[in-house]
């Protein structure tokens, strides 16, 4: 049975443990062995999308210590995968670094190119939108993307369209950036949250019940929009609603 | 001030905000129009990165051939290192000529080098004849973006101009009017002026021509009417070969405006009988950038606009707010090259989004420059020192998984128990709600529910 090593970014363990459960819970459907490194902290991003990535070696040595021994590690969040794949990096094993780099997998696409995933056992009886963050969709690839003319394809609509009674509605701008960008949404605070208005209003119009994405801090950004200006439109981790067992009504928590 | 000071500032009047996004928006969706409707789009762009990534290799070579091409046939050249050189070379040129007034189409290299100040200052009087350019020069201001330079000014402002400065009727805001107003405005500059200066698109080096694209004709207007011609450009403007316009052309306006091609673009191989022709090759900083690995491919731009045009950020904070002439993605590139110090902030002014580098024609690695730069700066100094004792202080933390899980916990305690004080202490309040602290933590949950479980 292959192993997976389960990567909980930083604030989803300490803000949104609902969305990592799903996450574990899912995984562990699939007749996986998933195992939680308990001395995980961070992928170390915040510090090099600031310039500071020469700081990152305490985060890149632990995730090494971490996740070596696993043939897969996952992570619910495209944005932390992304920046392991690109820049997980070691003074004394590289070769190691580089290897471990690429067997790590976003949740959705390591469902839908490991695991290739066909059916799902989950109900989810909403009008749902989806959010693409950057990094999922022009770093990992995740979806076409509306600047290029390339073929049409949406791993996470494949997912969401396993999932009986969901109905994904369309977006004026499908795949515009909501504005977090890390440390951005404190030191931009004032583009940050016009971005986060303009991206939370075309969800709204849409007539979204719930706004979801493999990206828990686009999420926790336009939550935070969404709750200021007391919409009825809810968050929600794609992981959330791939494991809702045909549970009408739930109410998750973020 | 910097980006973000300047673009809170553009964010208080929401409603301009909207309509300046919405604008470059419209703008994008043209050219994605466009360039779904050429067949191997992506192939064209790989095919122009190609051959820009070749004129940077042997920029020299292409240099030195243009230059004699561009002497066989009767133009003059000159080699500017930088913008003093540049301006004072186009001084001497108009006083050779006893030349006391110039016009001028779009050129963004002669706005780097502040050319028309310093034009000024020694007497000599420059008309800009792009339409837009010249709404700017009688508003006293810069361009905002480097295709669609007064993009950030309604109709009904530049009707308060044209009445002021062209005698238009008050309230006058139809565009065709309007329009048709500088038309006969610039008519009579063109008409009286002895001198003409335009900018350069394309630079050929197997011929010695240069091509000048414009959506006005103002560019031809200006030089087939003077009686010397001044053309200036930066040392990356070269193609090698004419048959490469074929593929520049085809993706310069389609990125940029969302058009096929531009209205004009118009080829000069030399002077007319009688007329003189100058070229002003400058540098500017552009070896110096050409000289670092990382950004080095930022020479590869062609100037189209369209990173501005799909950036989220620039729709929303305006293209003052970069304070270069080149403003937004590319601009935040190439601006830290000049001067990292003034320039410091701009890198941090993306989400690293990283759409600029999806619709850049040349296949820029737009947001991966802007990361890199990030790096530079920091290593530099260039960053605030909150900001890096910020940084010191988190790498500390994330280092160690028991600093990690203390700090985690206390966070969550102060968030639960205190939201309305810890709102008090981050700008992320200032529009949002904070995200709501649990009990417990993902690894809490896990140790209770599969550690413990399984023993």
């Amino acid at each position: 049975m292959m192993t997976v090593g389960l990567f909980i970014p930083c604030y989803m363990d300490q803000l949104y443990p609902n969305a990592a459960i799903a996450t574990l819970e899912l995984l562990e459907g699939l007749s996986l062995d998933v195992v939680y490194p308990l001395h995980q902290t961070c992928c170390g991003q915040p510090l090099a999308n600031s310039g500071f990535s020469h700081l990152t070696q305490g985060c890149n040595a632990l995730f090494i210590e971490n996740f070596s021994r696993f043939d897969y590690v996952v992570c619910p969040s495209g944005s932390c995968a992304l920046h392991i794949k690109e820049h997980l990096s070691s003074l004394n094993q590289q070769e190691d670094a580089t290897a471990l780099a690429s067997r790590v997998y976003e949740l959705v696409e390591f469902l839908t190119d490991v695991i290739k995933i066909q059916a799902l056992d989950a109900s989810f009886p909403h009008k749902v939108s989806l959010h693409h963050s950057c990094h999922s969709l022009r770093g990992l690839y995740l979806a076409q993307m509306s600047e290029l003319s390339s073929p049409t394809f949406s791993k996470p609509n494949d997912l969401l369209n396993m999932v009986d009674g969901l109905e994904l509605v369309k977006l004026e701008r499908s795949d515009e950036c909501c504005g977090f960008g890390g440390t951005f949404c404190v030191f931009e605070e004032a583009v940050s949250a016009k971005m986060g208005k303009d991206r939370v209003d075309d969800h709204v119009v849409s007539g979204s019940e719930y706004i979801t994405s493999s990206d828990m801090s686009c999420l926790m950004h336009m939550e935070g929009i969404l709750k200021r200006n007391h919409s009825a439109t809810k968050v929600i981790h794609i992981a959330e609603i791939l494991n809702s067992k045909s549970a009408p009504n739930i109410e998750p928590k973020g | 001030m910097d980006h973000a000071s300047l673009a809170s500032t553009f964010n208080k009047d929401e409603p301009r905000v909207d309509w300046h996004d919405e604008s470059l928006w419209w703008v994008r969706q043209k050219r994605d129009l466009q360039a779904r409707s050429v067949a191997d789009w992506e192939v064209l762009r790989e095919v122009a990165s190609a051959i820009k990534n070749n004129v940077l290799a042997n920029l020299g070579t292409y240099l030195q051939a243009f230059e004699s091409h561009a002497i066989k046939r009767g133009i003059v050249v000159h080699w500017a290192a930088d913008a003093g050189e540049h301006n004072a070379i186009i001084h001497r040129i108009l006083e050779e000529n006893r030349i006391t007034a110039m016009v001028k189409s779009k050129s963004m290299l002669t706005e780097e080098c502040g050319l028309n100040a310093y034009l000024a200052d020694r007497g000599i009087h420059v008309v800009d004849s792009d339409l837009g350019e010249r709404i700017l020069q009688l508003a006293d201001e810069r361009p905002s973006h480097i295709v669609m330079p007064a993009i950030h000014k309604k109709k009904e402002e530049i009707g308060e101009l044209f009445h002021e400065f062209l005698g238009t009727p008050k309230g006058e805001s139809d565009p065709q009017r309007l329009t048709e107003a500088a038309r006969l405005h610039l008519r009579e500059v063109f008409l009286t002026r002895k001198a003409a200066l335009t900018g350069v698109n394309f630079a050929i080096a197997e011929t010695g021509e240069f091509v000048v694209c414009t959506n006005e004709g103002n560019a031809d207007m200006g030089a087939h009417l003077s009686d010397v011609h001044i053309a200036s450009m930066g040392i990356e403007k070269l193609i090698p070969q004419r048959e490469h316009l074929g593929v520049f052309l085809r993706l310069l306006a389609r990125s940029g405006t969302g058009q096929p091609i531009t209205t004009y673009s118009s080829h000069f191989s030399g002077p007319r009988q009688g007329q003189q022709m100058h070229i002003v090759i400058v540098d500017n900083g552009r070896s110096t950038q050409l000289g670092r690995a990382d950004f080095k491919a930022s020479l590869k731009c062609i100037r189209c606009g369209a990173c501005m045009n799909t950036c989220p950020v620039y729709r929303r904070s305006g293209g003052y707010s970069y304070r270069t002439t080149v403003a937004g993605p590319i601009g935040s590139i190439l601006a830290p090259n000049l001067d990292m110090r003034d320039y410091a902030d701009l890198p941090f002014a993306s989400t690293l989004c990283g759409s600029c580098t999806n619709v850049c024609p040349v296949k820029i690695d737009i947001h991966e420059q802007l990361y890199k730069w990030r790096q530079v700066l920091a290593k530099e100094g260039h960053v605030a020192h909150s900001k890096s004792l910020l940084m010191k202080g988190a790498a500390a933390v994330l280092s160690r998984p028991s600093w990690y899980q203390v700090s985690g916990k206390l966070l969550r305690w102060f968030l639960r128990h205190f939201p309305k004080i810890a709102s008090k202490f981050t700008k992320w309040s200032d529009h949002r709600e904070l995200p709501e602290a649990p009990k417990q933590t993902f690894a809490g949950w896990y140790k209770q529910n599969r550690v413990e479980r399984n023993g």
